[in-house]
């Protein structure tokens, strides 16, 4: 797995890049419970961001509630701004399905009407069912079907690679 | 396991124990009929997702899609604003499609049974009851004729339980409060008719609570209340000293068989808290009451609307925590 502090640099330098070509000074950053908040955070850091960041839980958008039940532990989203006309940088972990930047858009729209959401993500990989495409992407891994990739941390931060028993 | 050697149908049946019927074979929770018996673990679950419901308020749209094409009914054989609005306002706030039916306006009052309301209502598809009901029980009645799949709530039923308020009063002290095992709480008034009070306890047990009382004259206590493991005083000076919450009760009037009380003004200047009283608890204790207050009668105004007072916070948690309770018994996974 690669190493999180490499990944993380070359998401700076893309974030640099998609902002000053659009003329955006500071997005507000919006992270995604759990994986995503920790990159949020490390990701803020490394562009020197100072306006306070938004955290999402999106377990109350989730479209899988009638199937798996309520989410344990189901943290407060909390966005200390308003987002009206806002440019959002929203990061999560990692992009698999779409599904969940899906419940997050939904949520984030929920709070007002950003000017624009860009999405940021630390890997990637295939098996896309949404039209979700991530902007800023750490690396692109290859997995094979009954294989998960998982952000542990907050401290240190690692990937794992989980091998799931059932295939779902 | 004994119960296994014989055929089901030929178990002499004491009446199902609560815990049977509300909860699923995992332990999760399938209908809300009362506080008893549920476990702490269950209930801290329960305040805990209230929590997270709890922080919605500053959003923009004030709901989620949580119980989007579920459609709850609101079936209340008994007068209700704040626990059915309350209710309501849950249930869409979660997505859910509401139907209020009272009782006055229904065909109950035809002479249509419980049952068959029930049947017709089910025959239209809903997911959930929530349901008041004057009579103690009527909720485990439909929870034990309910088709699988399909929940109930109890909003209150008689003298028996309303859990929801009791578990939105646990909230609203844990708020306030935290841990409960350090914290007096004295519930004054009316306990004889109060289903509230009676789950107020089982709750206040279940959480642990370092001390509970009951203060009330003698003909507003039922019989061996002591049984429930609460300190009883009759005396309001003595039940409120060092109390870190206390929880006055409205006086029932409207189920009132006997003459209980010689007068309301007198039951005020014996049961009634006001300021000067207020003082014999601890300086920060807080003030609750499920609602609606008689003011001058079990509560002056000035404490009711004073410095110490949740009331009106009570009534917002109760949104939560009945949200809560509602994406609960809809999430159970189907075993």
């Amino acid at each position: 797995m690669p190493e999180i502090a490499s990944l993380l640099d070359s998401m700076a330098e893309q974030t640099r890049r998609h902002f000053e070509q659009r003329g955006i000074e500071q997005p507000i950053v919006v992270g995604i419970h759990s994986g995503g908040v920790w990159i949020a955070d490390a990701l803020r850091e490394r562009m020197g961001y100072t306006r306070p960041m938004g955290k999402l839980d999106i377990s109350f958008y989730r479209d899988d509630f009638s199937r798996i039940g309520m989410h344990p532990q189901v943290r407060p989203s909390e966005l200390p701004e308003e987002l009206d006309n806002e440019h959002i940088l929203l990061v999560d972990d990692v992009l698999f399905t779409g599904r969940t930047i899906r419940a997050a858009l939904n949520e984030l729209f929920d709070y007002g009407r950003p000017a624009s959401v860009t999405l940021a993500v630390l890997v990637e990989r295939d098996g896309r069912e949404l039209p979700v495409e991530a902007a800023i992407v750490g690396a692109h891994l290859e997995l094979g079907a009954g294989e998960q990739v998982k952000l542990r941390g907050p401290d240190p931060l690692r990937l794992e690679r989980v091998q799931l028993e059932d295939g779902r | 396991m004994i119960a296994a050697a014989y055929p089901a149908r030929q178990l002499p049946q004491p009446g199902p124990l609560p815990n049977d019927l509300q909860l699923t074979s995992t332990g999760q929770l399938r209908h809300l009929l009362t506080v008893e018996g549920l476990s702490r673990e269950l209930v801290t679950e329960i305040l805990d997702n209230a929590e997270s419901f709890a922080n919605m308020n500053e959003k923009a749209v004030k709901k989620v899609p949580l119980l989007r094409g579920k459609t709850i009914v609101n079936l209340f054989f008994e007068a209700s604003t704040r626990t059915r609005t309350t209710f309501e306002l849950a249930a869409k706030r979660l997505s859910a499609d509401v139907l209020n039916i009272n009782v006055s306006t229904s065909s109950a009052t035809k002479g249509e049974s419980l049952l068959d309301t029930l049947r017709n209502l089910e025959a239209m598809n809903v997911d959930m009851f929530v349901v008041r009901h004057q009579q103690s029980g009527a909720a485990h009645f439909m929870a034990r004729h309910v088709e699988p799949g399909i929940s109930v709530l109890n909003a209150g039923d008689g003298r028996h339980a309303h859990p929801t308020q009791a578990l939105l009063d646990m909230f609203t002290i844990r708020r306030f409060k935290g841990d409960f095992t350090r914290l007096k709480i004295a519930i004054v008034g009316d306990i004889l008719h109060s289903r509230v009070a009676r789950s107020q306890i089982h709750a206040l047990n279940i959480l642990q609570a370092g001390e509970v009382r009951v203060v009330a004259p003698h003909s507003l206590l039922p019989a061996h209340v002591e049984d429930l493991g609460v300190h009883v005083f009759h005396n309001l000076e003595q039940g409120l000293r060092d109390i870190d919450v206390v929880i006055m009760l409205r006086l029932q009037r409207e189920r009132m068989e006997h003459a209980h009380l010689p007068s309301e003004h007198e039951y005020f200047q014996l049961f009634g808290l006001t300021q000067r009283r207020l003082l014999a608890a601890k300086p920060d204790c807080l003030v609750m009451h499920p609602g609606p207050a008689n003011r001058g009668v079990e509560i002056d105004s000035a404490v009711a609307d004073g410095a110490q007072s949740v009331i009106l916070q009570q009534v917002t948690f109760g949104i939560a925590v009945r949200m809560a309770v509602m994406s609960m018994v809809m999430g159970v996974r189907s075993a």
